[in-house]
């Protein structure tokens, strides 16, 4: 009955988007408010009729429901009740239900935040958002139910994948999701800007905290994703340019672009409808992303649909969304214009080439993930492009593009004077000369590729504490503490999210000039030697765990007299699925990890034992926190609630729908 | 400078700028490929020599060998047709097993041997590395070729 309510419910959701992505619009066009208003409520509603069929689904997981044939495959008694509720998102069907899910909200957010907003830009943008959610719901329903039964109804499940089951994979996919379909929104503002023919400022401040939040909770998802590689899949690996992983990177690339841009186009007007191109690159990638990885052409831990009907219905979708929004940028770009001029040196130039290398970043990791399966999906041969092509890239790309992120917020909009920014950055570029030297030789030996990447690190930090002072030159006198919280939020909140990639940087470099690894054949009380730790093999012993059985090391590490910790390694074997896993234990400190996994057995008490040392590896993501804590922190400054409190009494004074004006 | 000269500039930096970019994406990927081979492939010598590069099939029913030193494994990688012997260092994925598919990167040497760099790990325990399962049918099609080809020397 449960599943048939859901199934019901989705049915639902799609009449409602429907009637929300054409009233709307063509209310906007004639004029005519009674339809134009029709675009809140049905945004509401739809959201709500998605999370009931959402509420349904994971009822059916948790009450072990195995007459719902996706329930069956992805669940199991045996599974704890997190997992199950996990299990939600752990198979195709089910991760497009939570795609949709994310669609909804993100629309009931823009529904509920929207109040300053003319009523024709609400209605545009919500019916856009419309158009997108009457895809993915008529593709669930057509190719992909999650709420078909199966009779006779299974006795137990097949059990979730077990690289699924751990507590980083219960976040992963709803940030990233959340990330993605957040793009949504700037694509909806960006359409409806070019049907309107108009945009200007106060369009760049009302699409700017939307796409900010997106590009915090996709940086936050991706760097989610890159830690559960790191301790469930990859040997201590945490990045693998893997296709999967570029589909998540590449709208990354873009948005962080687009994100910037963005900036110009608030406070100078320029960029517009390269604002727009963005926006439209930013979505259309987060879709291909999701076709890449739900649709069977990689075939990984993420792909799940076998089905050829949903790979080609997704392809089709993935066409009409870049086709017609392209079609509608190419006609009327024109209209909205390109904004301000500026000087060959000047702020906006900089972000121009910053935004120019970030894309021509994503265009190399887009060649790196499609050329592959073009030409096997030819019968060309079948060929590969391993992490050497990206990382042979990205040096040459990024470098330069760092070193102009340490300018760029020094410099005046415009026309900036390059002799000036030197006298105000010549300390900085001391500092960061030093670091350069010290800390390679202060983690034992020389190494070009740490000196430069600790050059680049430090010059972001050096710069941005010049750029403190700067600003604080602004403020009036007083004590330091209050003029520091004169600063307006989305000023620390780029500070934070740029000091992010300095302290990733670090992490990336020190690791990899750095890191120690040893593979040993070691039986039980053997000791083996790393970077002056001391790992000793005490035991091994049979656990079992709520749905497998386990062979539990027990590893004391010692470093000279000193006892440091004891670490646990495991190797599970999950009964269900027959399936052995590697569960790596680790001991994270500040400057270093220590990471201990059991390989192989040779026999009963002798394991191939191999053990990290890996140092300052925990700011690889430490630096994305930062990033998108910085993020988040930019999206909610006051200047936007501001902006939406003067809105709404400009609305209840009856005055002008356009808030633009006071822009 | 005029303003049309500026943009004359402008235009011209970003080209260069363009290109330069363009043609290092496009050599470090040329640099970088790594093609695929099939057993019966190489044994044809179609496979670079000195140069990295990927093969795959089953990992041949008891060829799986370890070391004395517990680390160093030798296994036999066949499409049925033709076999390659290859010896990795180091742990081997959780699903690779003897009767299954796989797919190792690494260099043949000139006694024939394959020295793999990297094991792929496979994510589920029924899946088939695709291009483990194109070798596979490449041998199957070609010994059904050969047998239309060749009738029996008898006639």
């Amino acid at each position: 009955m449960v599943p048939e309510l859901g199934h019901f419910a989705l049915i639902l959701a799609l009449c409602i988007a429907l009637v929300q992505s054409i009233l709307p619009l063509v209310g906007a066009a004639r004029g005519n408010d009674a339809w134009m208003a029709l675009a809140r409520p049905a945004a509401q509603a739809q959201c709500l009729f998605i999370a009931v069929a959402f509420g349904c689904l994971t009822y059916a997981f948790v009450s072990n429901d195995f007459s719902v044939k996706y329930v069956a495959e992805h669940s199991n008694t045996q599974l704890p009740v997190a997992y199950r509720v996990a299990g939600v998102w752990g198979g195709h069907e089910g991760s497009l239900l939570l795609w949709t899910q994310m669609l909804g909200l993100w629309m009931f957010a823009v529904s509920i935040f929207s109040r300053s907003l003319p009523q024709e830009m609400v209605s545009r943008v919500l019916s856009v958002m419309g158009m997108v959610a009457v895809g993915f719901l008529l593709f669930m329903l057509i190719a992909s139910n999650p709420f078909e039964r199966l009779l006779p109804a299974a006795l137990d499940g097949r059990d979730l994948n077990p690289l699924l089951q751990d507590p980083g994979m219960v976040f992963h996919p709803p940030m990233l999701y959340m990330g993605y379909v957040g793009f949504s929104v700037a694509f909806a503002f960006s359409m409806a800007a070019l049907i309107d023919g108009r945009l200007d400022a106060s369009w760049a401040r009302w699409s700017r905290p939307w796409t900010t939040v997106a590009w915090s909770v996709l940086t936050l998802g991706i760097a989610l994703g890159s830690g559960w590689a790191y301790y469930v899949l990859g040997w201590g690996g945490w990045w693998f340019w893997d296709p999967v992983e570029n589909a998540s990177f590449m709208p990354w690339l873009v948005g962080t672009a687009l994100v910037h841009s963005l900036a110009v186009t608030e406070k100078r007007g320029a960029f517009r409808s390269w604002t727009v191109f963005l926006a439209i690159l930013a979505f259309s990638l987060s879709l291909l992303g999701t076709f890449l990885v739900r649709s069977g052409v990689l075939t990984s831990v993420h792909a799940f649909a076998t089905d050829p009907k949903r790979g080609i219905f997704i392809l089709a979708f993935l066409a009409v969304v870049v086709g017609s929004s392209l079609t509608l940028f190419a006609w009327r770009a024109s209209k909205v214009g390109l904004g301000g001029r500026f000087a060959l040196v000047s702020r906006e130039s900089m972000l121009l080439t910053n935004n120019a290398l970030l894309l021509v970043a994503a265009g190399a990791v887009l060649l790196g993930t499609l050329y592959p399966l073009a030409l096997d999906a030819f019968g060309l041969g079948k060929i590969s492009v391993g992490p050497p092509y990206f990382e042979a890239v990205f040096v040459p790309l990024m470098a330069p593009a760092l070193f102009l992120m340490g300018i760029a917020p020094l410099a005046r909009w415009k026309q900036a004077s390059l002799p000036e920014l030197a006298v105000r950055l010549r300390w900085a570029l001391a500092v960061s000369f030093v670091a350069a030297i010290v800390v390679p030789l202060a983690m034992g030996h020389w190494s070009t590729m740490v000196g430069f990447s600790m050059l680049l690190a430090a010059w972001i930090a050096a710069t941005s504490v010049v750029n403190l002072k700067a600003q604080l030159a602004h403020v009036p006198k007083g004590r330091i503490g209050a003029r520091l919280a004169q600063l307006p939020r989305s000023y620390y909140g780029m500070l934070l999210a740029h000091l992010g990639v300095a302290v990733f940087i670090a992490g990336v470099a020190l690791v990899k000039g750095y890191e120690a690894e040893t593979d040993v054949r070691m039986e039980v009380g053997d000791t083996a030697h790393l970077h002056g730790y001391t790992f000793r093999f005490t035991a091994i012993n049979a656990v079992k765990g709520p749905n497998y059985t386990a062979e539990r090391g027990t590893i004391e590490v010692t470093r000279g007299t000193e006892s440091v910790v004891t670490l646990n390694p495991e190797k599970r074997l999950y009964i269900v699925q027959n399936m052995p896993m590697t569960e790596a234990a680790i001991d994270a400190g500040f400057t270093r990890h220590l990471y201990v996994a059991l390989g192989d057995s040779i026999t009963p008490t002798t394991w191939v034992v191999r053990i990290y040392h890996k140092p300052f590896i925990g700011w690889i993501w430490g630096g994305c926190l930062l990033m998108g804590i910085g993020g988040l922190l930019a999206a909610f400054d006051r200047r936007y609630r501001a902006r939406a409190r003067a809105g709404s009494a400009q609305l209840a004074g009856a005055a002008g729908l356009n808030a633009s004006a006071a822009g | 400078m005029k303003p049309r000269h500026k943009r004359f500039v402008l235009i011209g930096v970003g080209i260069a700028g363009l290109a330069l970019s363009a043609s290092l994406v496009l050599s470090a990927f040329q640099k970088n490929l790594v093609f695929f081979f099939t057993p019966s492939q190489v044994a044809a010598n179609e496979a670079p020599v000195g140069k990295s590069f990927r093969v795959g099939g089953l990992v041949e029913k008891g060829s799986l060998k370890r070391d004395a030193d517990g680390l160093t494994v030798h296994f036999v990688v066949t499409d049925t047709a033709k076999s390659i012997p290859v010896v990795y260092r180091g742990i081997l994925p959780d699903l690779f097993r003897e009767g299954k598919g796989v797919v190792t990167q690494g260099k043949v040497g000139p006694d024939g041997l394959f020295r793999a760099e990297e094991v792929l790990a496979k994510h589920d325990e029924n899946y088939m590395p695709p291009a483990a399962q194109d070798a596979l049918n490449q041998a199957t099609a070609k010994t059904a070729a050969q047998s239309v080809v060749l009738p029996p020397k008898g006639k």
